[in-house]
Order: C-alpha cells, then structure tokens, then sequence
C-alpha cells in the first residue's frame, strides 16, 4: 500500500486544479493558528519599546515567527544588531531545506512568482502544502501563503493596539493551536505508512536530544535531515 | 529609530534567501531518484521535529500541552478536518482549565 499522495507524485498527475480559493481555505488553520501567536508578538514587542510601525513592518517584512521572537528579546536585552542579523539567519536557515522539498512538488511558473511564493514560506505553509495531493500550482500556493501572511499582520497589529492582551486561560489554551495542526498533518501520514511514522519519530528523538546542546535553529535542521536520511537509507524503493 | 528599520531590513534579508534561494535554483531541476528520495521525506521529519519537543512548552504548563496534544492526536487518528483538529485541541484545554 502505498500513501495516495506520493504515488500521485511519481506519477506526477494532479487530479484537480487547485487555484487561489482553495489556497485560502486550505490555509485557515493556519490563520486560527497564527493570530494568538501574533497578538502576543505584538504585545511582547509593545513592551520592549518597538512602536506599532516597528512591530508591523517586522511582521510584514520577516514573516517568521520564531525569529522575530528572539528578534525582539535581543532588542530589549540590547544585544548588537549584527548579533540579532546572525541568529534570526541561523534560526531560519531550516527553511533551506524545506524549500529545496516543497519545489519538487511545483507546477512549471515563472521566476517572478517562485521568489513571491519563497517569502511566504514559514514551517506552517511548507507543512499543508508539502501535504497536499499532487502538483501545486502558483495560484494555490499564493492564496494559501497571503491568507497566513495577513493572519500574521493582522494579529499582530491587534497586540500592539490592545497590549494588555487576551485573557491568560484562553491565551494558554491557544498555544496549543500550530501544534495541533502539525500533529493534524501527521497523524493519518503516520496511519498509512510506517516508513512516515518512523521518520518523524526518529526526527522528533534526534530533536529532543540536540536541543540541550545546539541552538533550536541548527537542532531543527540536524535532526530533520537525520529523520530523512533514516527514512531513504532504511526503506528500499521508496516504498510504504 | 532608522536603526532599527535597518535592523529590520536585514532581518528579513537573512529570512528571505534560504526560502527562494532553492526555489530558483532547484524549480524544474532533474534531481537523482536517492535525491528525490530524500528531499521528500524532508516533511514528515520536519513535523517530527517541530512538534517534539515544542508541543511540550506550549501552553506554558505542561499538563495542558499533555491535554490539547492528545485531543489533536485523537482528533486527527479519526481523520476529522484539519481545521476541527485545532479549534478541537484548543477547546479541549480550555474546558480542562475550567473544570480542574
């Protein structure tokens, strides 16, 4: 048995045309996902002094939430900025590797529309689109990208403006949300190959384990590249 | 104050080439089969390390994560709608926090 997705791969057919609409409502997880989480970026930024134009043009221009984190601790802690340059590089490099994945998967376009689709990629985007069935084309993966990116503007603004933030139980509950839909993606891969569940499983141990040593950033990426080296070196063919 | 618009700008800079730079230089590239291989187990390991051990310090307490991630795991075992999957995980440590 093989998983639906990858056979349609090697065959390379997509069976539907997916365009920009069914980008935007394959990406609303992601906006449910993203607006807590930019809310509280915006209120973290508020109280180490960005003003509401610093904190959206971050928002805007980086589109990466784990490093405008970090960006914004190190402001406030008054790190040098050519320190900050270097970490958010390092934190984001993963993104390398994920897009040299998620292009396999690409319908022919032009060049103009593969740099628009690159900045919208973040470890949400490249996660549901990597995915979905078939080949993506620029439509889909620009209404699935912009849909996120405007969640992220959005709600960062918000937590700018409203400061205090939300109330702290549905703030904590709702922490939860990116990672449910991570395990959302996984879990009915993982039921229909055991070759997907190993890989993820020894990714998520090799992760575990490096990130008492190594930055997040080089442990994510060591440990994604481990989970699918194990994943083409134990299993012959390709298959299951 | 134009200190940190610059710090900004190249903030994103550092953001933006490892995200286009393969999409220029690999879109429509003939890749080896082991290659291929590889780079499209990239998204199941990718998950794995995102969500280990991440999913732990979610919430801020780990029994919630504990909590919301079981409910996404039995949600989405059941196969129900990615969307159901995280509006049910959140409801679910929403409802553990007022009841214990």
């Amino acid at each position: 048995m093989t998983v639906k997705s990858i056979s349609q791969d090697n065959l390379n057919i997509s069976y539907e045309k997916k365009g920009l609409k069914d980008g935007i409502i394959a990406s609303l997880p992601i906006a449910v996902g993203y607006i807590p989480i930019a809310i509280t970026f915006g209120v973290i930024a508020q109280a180490a002094g960005l003003t509401l134009v610093q904190a959206l043009s971050m928002s805007l221009f980086v589109f990466a939430g784990a490093s405008q984190f970090v960006g914004v601790n190190l402001i406030a802690m008054g790190v040098p900025f050519a320190e900050i340059v270097v970490t958010t590089f390092i934190l984001n490099f993963r993104h390398f590797l994920m897009s040299s994945s998620l292009v396999t998967k690409f319908a022919p376009m032009r060049k103009g529309l593969l740099a628009a689709i690159g900045f919208g990629i973040t470890d949400e985007t490249f996660s549901l689109a990597s995915l979905q069935p078939g080949k993506l084309g620029a439509a889909f993966l620009l209404g699935l990208n912009f849909t996120a990116y405007t969640a992220w503007a959005f709600g960062t603004g918000l937590g700018v403006i409203l400061a205090a933030g939300m109330p702290p139980m549905l703030q904590s509950s709702m922490g939860i949300g990116l990672y449910a839909m991570f395990i959302g993606l996984l879990v009915p891969s993982m039921k229909k190959s055991i070759k997907v569940a190993v890989i993820a499983i020894a990714a998520g141990i090799t992760n575990l384990i490096l990130y008492n040593y190594l930055s997040v950033g080089w442990s994510i990426i060591l440990a994604t590249i481990t989970g699918a080296l194990i994943g083409t070196f134990c299993f012959k063919g390709g298959k299951k | 104050m134009d200190n940190y618009f610059l710090l900004i700008l190249a903030m994103a800079a550092v953001t933006l080439l490892p995200r286009i730079f393969p999409l220029i230089f690999l879109h429509e590239l003939k890749l080896s089969p082991k290659i291929q291989q590889f780079l499209g187990n990239i998204p199941y390991a990718a998950l794995g390390a995102l969500i280990i051990p991440g999913i732990f310090y979610s919430t801020g307490n780990f029994t919630y994560s504990i909590v919301g991630a079981s409910a996404a795991v039995l949600l989405a075992y059941f196969n129900f709608n990615l969307l159901l999957v995280v509006l049910g995980s959140i409801l679910s440590i929403f409802l553990f926090q007022i009841w214990f």
